[in-house]
């Protein structure tokens, strides 16, 4: 054989291989060739002040990620073909910063190329970065509670709505179980998440026949730390009938607010305060004295007992020791975790469903699915991209963990319009195009 | 472990099977039956064994019905193999391993073995005794109850107060008696306003009128919501008379409201004076604009957190409540030896070029906010020391925290220091003269890189001082320093840069607006954007403060 035809041999078969990976491309949009890796991103705060709780969403991601690899990865079934992908995890750090979180999330979509992202904390996060996803076609798991009202195709929310933590919540402590409130204090930081939950709540309050003088609205602004005056507040408005504090306030304001409380002579078994900005990874660093007895709701609480969770919360506190995260030894698992964690598996097993990481077909996949998460089973909606989960009510215990003293029966329906301020609007990706008057 | 800890839950349930048979616990026999039964699974047999308590007015009840409360009442199977009712108290390490020291259930004195040393059990022995939301109600009344007799009268009267909030009317007897006995004045009135709450839901028109008038003369909110709901359909003598009562008694709520505004707005001032104090120092003296500033605070934060963790692992328990008075000098030296080290690598490069300190600084304060991230990871609080934890009942309605009143008090002891410091002592005499005229201080022999270096770290470790008295109120974080920064440096240039006085005035000025502001709009968001409006307004008319600098100054 001639040089020069050796030399067109392997450029005939280079071109042959060459073309066969463009027609497998071709034949499934999206995938991966044999054997490489499936690139996600991951869009967490690492830095700035939503890096307090973010990170853990970040450890808990990578965490699902080594996992799922270490069991093989991802693995698609064509025909009777069998190819396995291990995933390889993009992380960015939109350091807190509006701005910076869409642009990273661009970066991830159309340079990075990422199947999926999984992210974002804060709903103004959420918000600058969902025309990226929706204008590049892109899908994002949002794994925190949120005030709902939102509907959108290229999102899937693993977090609750706001019937399935606020609501529930209140109906707890008008309950004879939870202390039977007639009076009810909305304290909140300044911003969409609590003005939008306590318009709810107030909706909700007067259905049940609250009247007006028994409901008291209160916003503070980021990072207040002066409670004075509005513990002064509280103790009149408690005068003389059951009140409880529903607390939506957020993060570093928390400390100041429940010193202050329990300094100016209040207790929980008087006036219990219930919140929903605190799970057990904020409780992690605080001096729990004046919380003890305080209440909290969410879907997932690490003292559940399930077999899943104690596999869970096992694994992860192996991983922080392995991976050497801060404070390893003191790390605990909450709700905004978990559903970063059950994310990860309901994509994998949407992907592997779907036979292709093609964003339609996913989602398609992703209708209806379900996960034996380690607060129960969990279940994507098969219309709203919300995610079916139970509603546990928790007290807080002097270790920062809490004591569940209700928990409903099976996993909620997911509503993200409200039916106390929104009775006329629906959410449907099937029927309709996202959000319909009923 | 999976299959000994299932062993111990079995062994558990065994024992309490056959508890009465075995009074392990001191006191009464009948009462320690009663006692074991608080073990039980059955929350029923709980809620029925915790009312016989209350009925006992034992008050060695007390401690095992405040530890199921608090979560602290365990069964404890000791070496021997006997089982009993323990409550714990400090957490120690033995063997590695978590461990307790314990108290007896009855009277909750504590334990000691042959030797006279104390017990101590390893976690894994310990059982705890599990409390829901209803049967914690029922322990909240029955101990209520028992601390009617309580030989401490604020005791007493605490007791007092909840039992009437609970409107349980079968209270009303025992509340009579604690009331007729009650020889401490300010539990008597307590005593006094609880028992008459209660009485306003007694059946007779007579009675209630007697409530009425007596809950007049206490001043009582609580009673405001009732007696509305007595005034329907009562009739007329007795809705006149509360008509007249709720009348009063909201008069004096007004008066409360405005005496506890005026105390915010000081315990408000009092920390924004001591979180500026640094910086009129090195801002307002030194002319150093330092955005490291908060960072400084962070410093003495960590400082008073390290404090407390070494407290915590190598003194016991016993001197923890000193750990907050040791970290004060502590936290000033660590913020100080920060400023020290800022001052001299540098800040003393960039006298004279305010725009190029302030990036530079900034870029340390950032540097300073994720190293604090990286070595500490997240969100850490102190524990509060439990003598500034909750607070003194001055009046009806008015409780002022001790955390408060201790920062108040400190800050008053740092503006003597450093007014003694600056214009009474040679050292200040330096200062001021190194900043007034460096070249003619120079010329004197007053060597002025030592002065730049020393006031600086002096003013750092005020901020360090500050961050430490911060602990008492909120969390300790990476960006604590930057929740406070701003406040600092409006209230040092409200006052006047360079003056003392003016930082002293521009800070409770500035505490009672807002405190006012908040008060009269009814909104926190409100008073803040509206001190924040004010201040700018006042710097527009006085650019150079409250107290504008006088005399001559020479430019850099």
């Amino acid at each position: 054989m001639k040089i020069s035809q050796v030399g067109m041999l392997r450029r005939t078969v280079a071109v042959a291989v060459v073309a066969g990976i463009a027609m497998l491309r071709l034949a499934a949009p999206g995938m991966a060739a044999d054997e490489e890796p499936i690139k996600i991103g991951i869009l967490h705060s690492l830095s700035g002040t939503m890096a307090i709780s973010e990170v853990s969403l970040r450890d808990v991601d990578l965490m699902a990620i080594d996992e799922i690899n270490t069991k093989g990865g991802v693995c698609i079934t064509k025909g009777d073909k069998k190819t396995c992908h291990k995933i390889e995890p993009v992380v960015v750090d939109p350091a807190s910063n509006w701005d910076l979180f869409a642009e990273k999330a661009k970066q991830l979509l159309l340079q990075d190329k990422v199947a999926v992202v999984f992210g974002c904390w804060t709903s103004v996060s959420r918000k600058s970065v969902l025309p990226v996803f929706e204008g590049n076609k892109g899908l994002l798991f949002y794994p925190v509670q949120y005030e709902g009202e939102e509907c959108s195709d290229n999102v899937f929310y693993t977090g609750a709505a706001p019937n399935q933590q606020a609501v529930p919540a209140v109906e707890y402590l008008m309950s004879e179980e939870g202390g039977g409130a007639k009076k009810f204090y909305l304290l909140g930081t300044d911003y969409v998440y609590p003005r939008t939950t306590n318009k709810i709540l107030r909706a909700m309050l007067k259905a049940k026949g609250v009247p007006d003088d028994n409901i008291r609205e209160e916003y503070t602004p980021f990072h207040h730390q002066d409670y004075q005056q509005i513990v002064q507040k509280i103790k009149e408005f408690a005068a003389g009938g059951k009140t409880a504090v529903i607390s939506t306030i957020n993060g570093d304001s928390n400390v100041p607010f429940y010193k202050e409380f329990a300094n100016q002579g209040l207790t929980a078994a008087d006036v219990p305060i219930m919140a929903f900005s605190v799970a057990e990874d904020e409780l992690r660093g605080m001096d729990t004295s004046a919380l003890v007895g305080h209440l909290a709701t969410w879907n997932y609480f690490q003292s559940v007992d399930t077999p899943e969770n104690k596999t869970f919360v096992e694994h992860f506190k192996a991983y922080a020791k392995k991976h050497n995260l801060p404070d390893a030894d003191k790390r605990v698992t909450d709700d905004p975790m978990e559903a970063s964690y059950f994310g990860v598996y309901l994509w994998k097993q949407a992907v592997e469903k779907a036979g292709t990481t093609d964003v339609d077909a996913v989602r398609k996949a992703l209708y209806g699915m379900e996960f034996k998460a380690p607060s129960s089973m969990v279940k994507i909606d098969e219309r709203n991209h919300h995610t079916w989960r139970p509603v546990l009510v928790g007290e807080i215990k002097k270790d920062g963990q809490f004591k569940i003293v209700h928990r409903s029966k099976g996993p909620v329906k997911p509503e993200p319009w409200s039916e106390y301020t929104n009775p006329d609007k629906g959410c449907d990706w099937v029927d309709h195009q996202g959000t319909y008057q009923k | 472990m999976i299959n000994r800890r299932l062993l111990s839950a079995c062994a558990a349930s065994l024992w309490l099977a056959v508890a009465p048979a075995r009074a392990a616990s001191a006191g009464p026999p009948e009462m320690a039956q009663q006692l074991e039964a608080l073990a039980s699974d059955d929350s029923d047999a709980q809620r029925a064994a915790v009312n016989a308590l209350a009925e006992s007015g034992d008050r060695n009840f007390v401690a095992a019905l405040e530890a199921l409360r608090t979560e602290n009442l365990y069964v404890w199977t000791a070496p021997d193999g006997a089982r009993r009712l323990v409550i714990t108290r400090e957490k120690t390490t033995v063997d590695g391993q978590d461990a307790y020291v314990l108290s007896e259930a009855y009277a909750g004195t504590p334990l000691h073995d042959a030797s006279g040393a104390d017990v101590t059990a390893k976690s894994d022995t310990l059982q705890e005794v599990s409390v829901d939301r209803r049967l914690r109600a029922v322990v909240a009344v029955a101990l209520e109850r028992l601390k009617l007799v309580d030989p401490d009268p604020t005791v007493r009267r605490a007791a007092a107060k909840n039992l009437a909030d609970k409107g349980d009317v079968s209270a009303l007897p025992a509340l009579a008696h604690a009331f007729d006995s009650e020889r401490a004045r300010a539990a008597h009135a307590a005593l006094e306003e609880s028992y008459n709450l209660l009485k306003l839901l007694a059946p007779g028109d007579e009675d209630k009128l007697a409530a009425v008038t007596r809950l007049e003369a206490l001043h009582s909110t609580d009673a405001v919501p009732r007696m509305r709901e007595l005034q329907k359909g009562a009739a007329t003598p007795l809705q006149a008379a509360v008509a007249r009562a709720v009348d009063s008694i909201q008069r004096w709520q007004k008066l409360t409201r405005v005496i506890y505004a005026v105390f915010s707005g000081l315990s408000l001032g009092s920390i924004l004076m001591l979180m500026s104090l640094g910086l009129a120092i090195t801002f307002g003296v030194m002319g150093v604009i330092n955005m490291a500033h908060g960072e400084l605070m962070m410093i003495g934060a960590y400082a008073t957190f390290l404090t407390q963790n070494w407290f915590q692992a190598h003194l016991p328990a016993s001197f923890f409540g000193a750990y907050f008075l040791v970290s004060i000098p502590v936290s000033f030296v660590a913020a100080g030896a920060a400023g020290y080290l800022l001052e001299r690598s540098v800040i003393r490069f960039l006298y004279g070029r305010p725009l190029e300190t302030l990036l530079a600084t900034w870029g340390v304060s950032l540097i300073l906010i994720q190293a604090a991230r990286f070595y500490f990871g997240d969100l850490t609080a102190v524990t509060t020391a439990s003598w500034l934890s909750g607070g003194i009942e001055v009046m009806a309605g008015v409780q002022l925290p001790y955390n408060r009143l201790f920062i108040i008090g400190f800050t008053l002891v740092c503006v003597a220091g450093v007014y003694v410091l600056l214009l009474r002592t040679s050292v200040g005499l330096r200062i001021r003269a190194v900043t007034q005229n460096r070249a003619m201080s120079a010329a004197i022999g007053i060597p002025t890189n030592k002065v730049d270096a020393w006031t600086f770290a002096l003013g750092s470790g005020l901020a360090g001082m500050a961050g430490c008295a911060l602990t008492l109120i909120g969390n300790v974080e990476p960006d604590l320093g930057q929740n406070y920064i701003v406040d600092a440096f409006i209230v040092v240039v409200t006052g006047g840069v360079g003056k003392l006085a003016g930082t002293v005035a521009a800070a409770l000025g500035i505490g009672w607006m807002n405190t006012l502001l908040e008060l009269v709009t009814d909104s926190a968001v409100m008073g803040k954007v509206l001190i924040l409006a004010l201040v700018m307004l006042f710097l527009q008319r006085r650019p150079s403060g409250l107290f504008p600098p006088t005399g001559r100054q020479v430019e850099y």
